[in-house]
């Protein structure tokens, strides 16, 4: 029997670690390589069930995190597009890899779901206290890009967002969740085929000895060939030449590192993605990111109620800091408020950029329970 | 042109600059050419091949070869290894790891590897030291030899490294050195060749940073060493037991045929596949 053409969207009722599969599948992720952590094992388990029944697909479970990274950026260099999932403990160890992953280019996704800290902290319960380990927690200078999601549809939608940017800029993309979104239920549509645009990476379409792996391109982003398909080519995680050699002359140096950021910074107006809600007139602004950013919008809601011209800035993109979009609401309000559930990781940012331009509040919880609508209500009103 | 220089034209690159990083009389360059014979006599294309290496001096030697190369972190190739051979199992993937690399920092790496007798040929350069950090203590440096961390005589015993592997799970195991380079390159070759998970242990000699701190004279003394203190593992089963304990058996300790981890998920893709077809 010949299946009707789909034109109506199928309807789930999801957590959101179930809408980060859906995402990865519809993105084209064929290649899941992880060890268990909640919260989020769920991801890891549907993988486990998924991938095998598609033409291509692999699932491993590996040793400790620190394999399921290498086995990724392996995948990934034989031309997968690749995701592991993983909570703080693990996050902690995938650091050497996520740094070898920017040195070498490796397109990847990490989708962390955020649990109290430090050390095993707390299993189950939420917060968002690897913002700034996503952002500098490897060695070295580096550029990353890391993404947050505040509701179970935008779990699927910012995974596909994840998987394009890391092919696009051949660059790891991290996924911070937190306990809330990854394990509520709700209801999620599933795109149609095509409603979402899908990047796959660039190959090269020179021929192989003119293939130079690492050029200094006004892109700043090579071409990637799979291992095996004739272009022979050397990977390190050592500093390294447009041929992917090692090298320690400083002006050699000096360019790699320096194309590295530049082929993110350029790009900062198509990677930096935020929800603005009532802040064309605010006078009272919330920053806020994952589910923090769900409370700040009903507080926003019932401060407008009560006559306080409230908006809400919700961050996508957490890196690159989305600098624009926080300054420009910083002029305009007398109040920024910052709530997180962590002791101020992001608010350190928002000061950064924006100290000098209005009052900046911070609100924090670290106790393992949500910040409530009621909480960032009552910021407001006090403004 | 000779044999040797027609191997050198074809396999090594002549964009990378050398002279190579290897000290006189570091056994690692003659594994570099029993792998480039072995891969050569098997006839295996330069496309085909993936060498994935870790970090130590070992590790240097995939920058020198015109295969695909990944020189990944220290102790953590298989990881890279694993991944590359499940998402194409196309490709002959050789992991070329030094005794630290493979055995102390990676460890738990390589037990694992061996456990799911993943498709990866393993070639661990083993030279009792840390070579490239400048000779402190390994995995493999023998009791009561000096090292740079064990100043006053290593207290710890050393890995065995043919039994680690073999209680593990691989597939096929072996032993050789850089001494008896035909039969060397006959276990390279053998390796690659042979389904799942396949390691060979390569006694390298490090004169530099182990040798000449440890009753060597030299470079060479350590190759008579070689030659003199090891025995093919046929001939060492006929030893009485006290000999035995003295000597070191090279040669192939296991040489199964349990197709690997790769195959089976291909055949379990498959299964699913002919099972959701609608009848
Ligand atoms: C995570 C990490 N720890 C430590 C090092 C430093 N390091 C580089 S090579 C090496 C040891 C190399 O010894 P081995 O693996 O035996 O190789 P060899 O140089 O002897 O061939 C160490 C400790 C490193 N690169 N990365
Ligand atoms: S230090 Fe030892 S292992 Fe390293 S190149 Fe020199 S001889 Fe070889
Ligand atoms: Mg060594």
């Amino acid at each position: 029997m010949a299946t009707p053409r789909k034109t109506k969207k199928q309807v789930l009722f999801a957590q959101g670690n179930e809408a980060v599969v859906e995402g990865a599948l519809l993105a084209g992720c064929t290649f899941f390589a992880g060890y268990p952590i909640t919260p989020s094992s769920e991801i890891m388990e549907e993988m486990a069930r998924r991938l095998p029944r598609s033409e291509t697909g692999v699932f491993i479970q590996m040793e400790d995190e620190i394999a399921s990274m290498g086995a990724i950026i392996g995948a990934s260099l034989a031309g997968r597009k690749v995701m592991t999932a993983t909570s703080g403990p693990g996050f902690s160890l995938m650091q050497e890899h996520l740094g070898y992953a920017c040195m070498t280019e490796v397109p990847l996704v990490i989708v962390n779901v955020m649990r109290g800290g430090p050390s095993t902290g707390l299993p189950t319960s939420p917060a968002q206290g690897d913002v700034q380990q996503a952002r500098w927690g490897t060695h070295g200078d580096h550029p990353i890009i890391v993404l947050s999601a505040a509701s179970v549809q935008e779990c699927l939608e910012m995974t596909v967002t994840a998987f394009n940017f890391a092919e696009k800029y051949r660059s790891p993309v991290i996924l911070l969740l937190d306990e809330i979104t990854a394990h509520t239920r709700e209801k999620i549509e599933l795109p149609l085929p095509g409603e979402h645009e899908i990047f796959n990476r660039v190959v090269p379409s020179m021929p192989p000895e003119w293939y130079k792996p690492f050029e200094d391109t006004m892109r700043g982003v090579p071409s990637m060939p799979p291992l095996g398909s004739g272009y022979r080519y050397h990977v390190t995680g050592l500093t390294h030449d447009v041929m992917g050699f090692p090298t320690q002359q400083p002006d050699e140096i000096k360019a790699l590192i320096e194309r590295l950021f530049r082929k993110i910074d350029q790009f900062y107006t198509d990677i930096m993605l935020v929800d603005e809600y009532l802040t064309t007139d605010a006078e009272v602004g919330v920053v806020a990111y994952g589910s923090v950013a769900r409370s700040a919008e009903l507080a926003v809601a019932q401060a407008r109620e009560a006559g306080v011209n409230a908006g809400l800035l919700k961050l996508k993109t957490l890196f690159p800091f989305p600098r624009p979009f926080v300054e420009r609401l910083a002029r305009s309000c007398k109040t920024l408020i910052v709530p997180e559930m962590n002791m101020g990781q992001m608010s350190r940012e928002v000061k950064r950029v924006a100290a000098s331009l209005t009052h900046i509040r911070t609100l924090n919880r670290i106790d393992g329970q949500i910040i409530t609508p009621s909480q960032i209500l009552k910021a407001i009103t006090q403004g | 042109m000779s044999d040797v220089t027609e191997l050198i034209h074809q396999y090594l690159r002549h964009n990378k600059k050398f002279p190579h990083v290897f000290c006189p009389g570091c056994g690692h360059g003659i594994v570099l050419g029993s792998l480039i014979r072995s891969v050569h006599e098997l006839a295996l294309s330069k496309d085909e091949v993936v060498l994935v290496a870790g970090i130590g001096c070992s590790g240097r030697i995939a920058v020198y070869v015109d295969f695909n190369t990944v020189h990944t972190t220290h102790g953590r190739a298989l990881t890279f290894a694993t991944g590359i051979k499940m998402a194409n199992p196309d490709l002959k993937v050789i992991a070329l790891m030094g005794d630290g690399d493979a055995f102390s920092i990676g460890g738990n790496h390589l037990i694992h590897a061996a456990r799911r007798n993943i498709g990866v040929t393993a070639l661990v350069l083993n030279n009792s030291i840390y070579g490239m950090t400048g000779g402190q203590s390994s995995a493999t440096t023998p009791k009561g030899a000096v090292s740079q961390t064990a100043p006053f005589g290593h207290l710890e015993k050393s890995f065995d490294l043919v039994k680690l592997a073999s209680a593990a799970g691989a597939n096929g195991v072996s032993r050789g050195t850089v001494f008896h380079v035909n039969m060397l390159d006959r276990l390279i070759a053998e390796a690659v060749s042979r389904p799942g998970f396949n390691l060979v242990e390569i006694m390298s000699p490090c004169f530099t940073q182990y040798g000449r701190k440890n009753k060597f004279k030299s470079a060479v003394d350590m190759f008579k060493w070689l030659k003199t203190e090891t025995s093919p593992l046929e001939s060492w089963e006929q030893l009485p037991p006290e000999e035995k304990a003295k000597r070191l058996p090279i040669g192939t300790f296991l040489a199964g045929q349990e197709p690997g981890l790769e195959v089976l998920y291909g055949n379990l893709r498959d299964d699913l596949a002919a099972k959701e077809q609608p009848r």
